[in-house]
């Protein structure tokens, strides 16, 4: 809307599952936040976020078909503050165990895996954050036990971008963070007052990063 | 520090879009506006919401997405909405809208694949599978399958029929007793843990509680994942705080309402 000073924040919204509540979440968060696939936009955005639900080769397939595989691609390169959540911090990887044979974006380039055996799957729960000590600003504002929703079969292999581990049978990689990109394993927008704070938080990154770059 | 935090989740009915069957507690403006409750609840420290859509009307797919978009605006939880979903279409319209999960009963019973096409179009994490289950002698298990609120049998026997699901592409089954539905006897705890160890899926429990201990009963007997309950927290007669409190003295882990 004209006249909006509020941030930017460019959904990527390539046709699938609920993208609604990342939408509402981030304008809750006092964003301006919209669903789009417009390339002008989501150049113009501040911060990018890549939402997810459901499956890493329908996911992979629709990013392929709207081309926001490559504005993806371009936008975490360009450096601008770029979030994946969920299945949208699976597809940063190389690939899944989930879809053998199918690419992702390989900006890590590691594995995606099934949660190791003798617990349920998918884990659908809420469960705590598990710093392991890192002070990084997605936790700003968190109390010390922080409960997040998670919803997942599979995990990404953890690396040293890891910041966040959930206890679920294994230490499961829960939040991992490079400069400009974030990732969560967890659904910020459904995990109630402390979800709403890691994406006001990404947004105030993501205002910062805009002020030191230009 | 936490391997498996059991959910407490309330369910509330929904006609045409407001909420039915008197909930009556706390100070609230409107005690049939969806949105209302669910934030009462999430504040009360629900982990999840589930909608039971019992609208007869043909109209009610539409007022169900009104309904979906507007709590997906304002509450922050996971919230489930079952009740007459037959197709994939449905489906889309309802978590396009900002519903987490769908569950299905009576369309899967009929047409199992739309389990499976559920299952790969969405991911099997939002397909809910409800199963309505009775005392029947003449299924293996000793559990038939109910459909239309219980009216009418199936022949299908509850465990197998779980199972089924599962192989098919459910995320999770909302399983209930329709021996216990609305007696507040507890949950059917040999149904419950028949069906929670045959499948590899979480289950929530529902059907009976009239208690916190049928909860914790749930958890410790039946092996849910989940408990589901309405009339002893529309009633105001116990919030769900005080059944994650009474879970949690009984060692059961939880996540602690703020």
């Amino acid at each position: 809307m004209p006249g909006d000073d509020r941030p930017l924040i460019a959904i990527l919204d390539y046709g699938i599952g609920n993208l609604h509540s990342a939408h509402k979440g981030f304008d809750h968060a006092g964003a301006d936040a919209r669903l789009t696939s417009d390339r002008g936009l989501i150049a113009d955005a501040v911060g990018v976020v890549l939402p997810g639900v459901g499956a890493f080769e329908p996911c992979m397939r629709a990013l392929h078909s709207t081309g926001l595989d490559e504005v993806s691609l371009e936008r975490i390169e360009a450096g601008t503050p770029f979030f994946g959540i969920c299945i949208g911090m699976q597809v940063l990887f190389a690939a899944s165990e989930e879809a053998p044979g199918c690419e992702g974006l390989g900006v890590i380039d590691r594995t995606v895996r099934l949660i190791p055996g003798g617990v349920k799957r998918p884990q659908m729960q809420w469960n705590v954050l598990d710093r392991q000590g890192f002070d990084h600003p997605m936790f700003d504002g968190l109390p010390e036990e922080a409960w997040v929703y998670f919803v997942h079969s599979y995990c990404a292999e953890s690396g040293p971008e890891m910041i966040a581990t959930c206890d679920y049978g294994t230490d499961l990689m829960a939040a991992m963070a490079r400069d400009n990109l974030w990732a969560a394993q967890f659904h910020p927008e459904k995990s109630g007052s402390n979800g709403l704070r890691i994406l006001k938080n990404f947004v105030t990154m993501a205002v910062c990063y805009a002020g030191v770059s230009g | 520090m936490t391997v498996r935090a059991i959910r407490v989740i309330p369910c509330l009915d929904v006609d045409a879009g407001r909420v039915v069957k008197g909930v009556n507690f706390v100070d609230i403006r409107d005690a049939g506006d969806p949105v209302e409750l669910a934030a009462v609840y999430d504040d009360q420290g629900a982990d999840e919401l589930v909608f039971l859509d019992i609208t007869a009307s043909s109209d009610r797919r539409d007022t169900t997405v009104k309904m979906a978009r507007a709590v997906a605006e304002k509450v922050f939880i996971p919230f489930t909405i079952g009740g007459g979903i037959r197709t994939v279409d449905d489906v889309r319209r309802l978590l396009m809208a900002g519903a987490d999960k769908v569950s299905v009963n009576t369309a899967a019973v009929k047409r199992p694949e739309l389990v499976a096409e559920v299952g790969r179009e969405f991911g099997r994490q939002c397909c809910v599978v409800a199963i309505d289950a009775k005392s029947s002698s003449d299924t293996g298990s000793g559990f038939e399958v109910f459909t239309h609120g219980g009216r009418t049998r199936t022949g299908l026997d509850a465990v197998d029929w779980a199972r089924e699901v599962v192989r098919l592409g459910a995320g999770e089954i909302l399983l209930t007793s329709m021996d216990r539905d609305g007696t507040r006897s507890g949950f059917d705890l040999v149904l419950t843990s028949a069906v929670s160890s045959a499948v590899d899926v979480p289950v929530i429990a529902s059907g009976g509680v009239g208690s916190l201990q049928h909860l914790v009963d749930g958890v410790v007997e039946g092996g849910a994942d989940a408990v589901l309950a309405a009339s002893i927290f529309h009633f105001g007669e116990h919030t769900v705080a005080e059944a994650k409190r009474r879970m949690s003295d009984c060692g059961i882990t939880v996540r602690p309402p703020e």
